[in-house]
């Protein structure tokens, strides 16, 4: 067994895990406030008035760790050719038929539109989401705008949220060990991110 | 706050049935406000705060005889005055008596996610329940009258609760009582509607005020606080009373489809990849590679 290679520094996964677990508290409030046949996860987590109180706290808290993020990963989350080519065939990857994929970088094309999809979604929530802050002082089309689009860049979240802890955990096993200890086996990396894998290793 | 006899109709943020309602047999009621009659002596605004224990408040001078420009969360009852300058140059002075109008169908209700925090009572009283109010606000999106206010201390909401401790025992307003011009009535809505309408007919037929009527607006399901008006083609002149509010569209969009679309979306997402895994499962590491 060759030696295994660093795929997340400490930091990088300790951010991760802010950003998850920040996250994972603002959509169970959101939801709670978003459907009443979810109102009992604000009365799980401390009431209705605590979640209310919480939620932007933590949401900004959430959104520092995005802006951590795209300073740290910008340059691997570029949509390169490699990748057009790549989603080209993204139906092979859905089929599990890697072998009939491009060679990829760190990240491949599923991961840079989650990555892009959360920070995009971020900065409208986080616009609608002052709107909502503080509404008194706003004229009423600014505040029904910002509900909407609060809703519906929160929806796109989940959407994304729902598949990226599915293929992190479900399909690309190997993926939570890597965002948990930082370390993945020669194998993996040539298997899932080959260029990456040249690149790191010089092999 | 106090619920006392009344029946609740409809619940905010709330899943599953409404208790009590249609369990008894209760009047709507309304209050008539004529503003042909109104003398702006702010009576109505000292009996609020007195019988709801209100702490006074700054008035705002302005140069007329405004004395603040809107309610407020300790001031739920409040005389908008206004100088209207009719076409022909002369000038008359419009009072209106403002607060919560009741809506039969309230935005506020609608857009407040917190359960049980704005009920609305069988007999069309509106009223918050600052004991499960989160504070988010929604409400004063929902509302199409700028009524519900922020307590910034205490983090709740607040308004006009037409009495609703008073007429739970059979009382009127204690802004109807205070009224010394009779300007003011209270008792059932049809009894009220009648009483308005026979007042707008009298004032279009006898005293030269033709285009009198009442405002009682179809786009909120009519209010249990109705107006008599000099003019009713133009309530926006009665310090900004909408001429035909609404629950905004973006709070019907938002409880309606985009919700199931969303619902949709989200529980269509999480049956997608669990079919995914039952047909395809896994990727498979190559462990062989030839490099």
């Amino acid at each position: 067994m060759t030696d295994r290679i660093l795929r997340y520094t400490l930091i990088e996964r300790v951010v991760h895990w802010i950003a998850a677990l920040t996250y994972m508290y603002v959509l169970a409030t959101g939801l709670a406030f978003y459907a009443p046949g979810l109102y009992w996860i604000a009365t799980v987590l401390g009431g209705g008035p605590v979640s209310r109180f919480w939620h932007p706290w933590i949401a900004l808290a959430f959104l520092a760790t995005l802006a951590w993020m795209l300073r740290a990963w910008l340059p691997d989350m570029r949509i390169t050719a490699v990748d057009r080519r790549w989603g080209a065939r993204m139906e092979h990857y859905v089929r599990n038929e890697d072998e009939d994929l491009p060679p990829i970088d760190r990240f491949n094309l599923g991961q840079k539109y989650f990555f892009w999809a959360m920070l995009f979604a971020g900065v409208v929530l986080l616009i609608s989401g002052a709107a909502l802050w503080f509404p008194e002082r706003l004229p009423p089309a600014v505040r029904s705008a910002a509900i909407l689009l609060h809703v519906a860049s929160a929806l796109v979240t989940i959407g994304a949220f729902i598949i990226h802890v599915y293929m992190g955990t479900a399909v690309v096993r190997g993926g939570f060990t890597s965002i948990i200890r930082g370390e993945v086996s020669p194998a993996w990396a040539k298997t899932h991110h080959r260029l990456w894998y040249h690149r790191v290793t010089g092999k | 706050m106090s619920r006392a006899t009344l029946r609740i109709q409809a619940i905010s943020g709330h899943a599953g049935t409404v208790p009590g309602a249609g369990t008894q047999r209760q009047e709507r009621v309304a209050k008539l406000i004529d503003t042909t009659t109104c003398i702006g002596c702010k009576a109505c605004e000292v009996a609020c705060m007195e019988w709801n224990d209100l702490p006074f408040r700054e008035t705002v001078f302005d140069n007329t005889y405004q004395t603040m420009p809107e309610t407020a969360w300790n001031y739920w009852n409040l005389i908008q005055f206004r100088e209207h300058v009719h076409e022909d140059g002369t000038l008359q002075w419009l009072m209106r008596k403002d607060q919560c109008m009741h809506c039969a169908d309230p935005g506020c209700l609608a857009a407040c996610p917190a359960d049980n925090a704005i009920v609305q009572y069988q007999n069309g009283i509106v009223d918050f329940q600052q004991d499960y109010c989160i504070g988010c606000q929604y409400c004063v999106t929902g509302c199409p009258f700028n009524i519900p206010k922020f307590n910034p201390q205490t983090k709740k909401m607040f308004k006009c609760t037409l009495c609703n401790d008073r007429v739970s025992q059979g009382l009127e307003p204690a802004c109807i009582k205070a009224c010394p011009t009779g300007c003011l009535h209270f008792g059932s809505k049809e009894e009220m509607t009648a009483l308005a309408e026979t007042r707008a007919l009298q004032l279009r037929e006898h005293s030269g005020y033709t285009k009198a009527g009442v405002y009682d607006p179809p786009g909120v399901g009519g209010t249990s606080v109705i107006y008599i008006l000099h003019d009713a083609t133009n309530p926006e002149a009665y310090g900004g009373l909408p001429r035909n509010p609404r629950v905004p569209l973006a709070v019907k969009l938002w409880k309606g489809p985009l919700k199931w679309l969303g619902n949709l979306a989200i529980i269509g997402g999480l049956i997608g990849v669990t079919l995914h895994y039952l047909r395809f499962g896994p990727k498979r590491v190559h462990e062989e590679d030839h490099d």
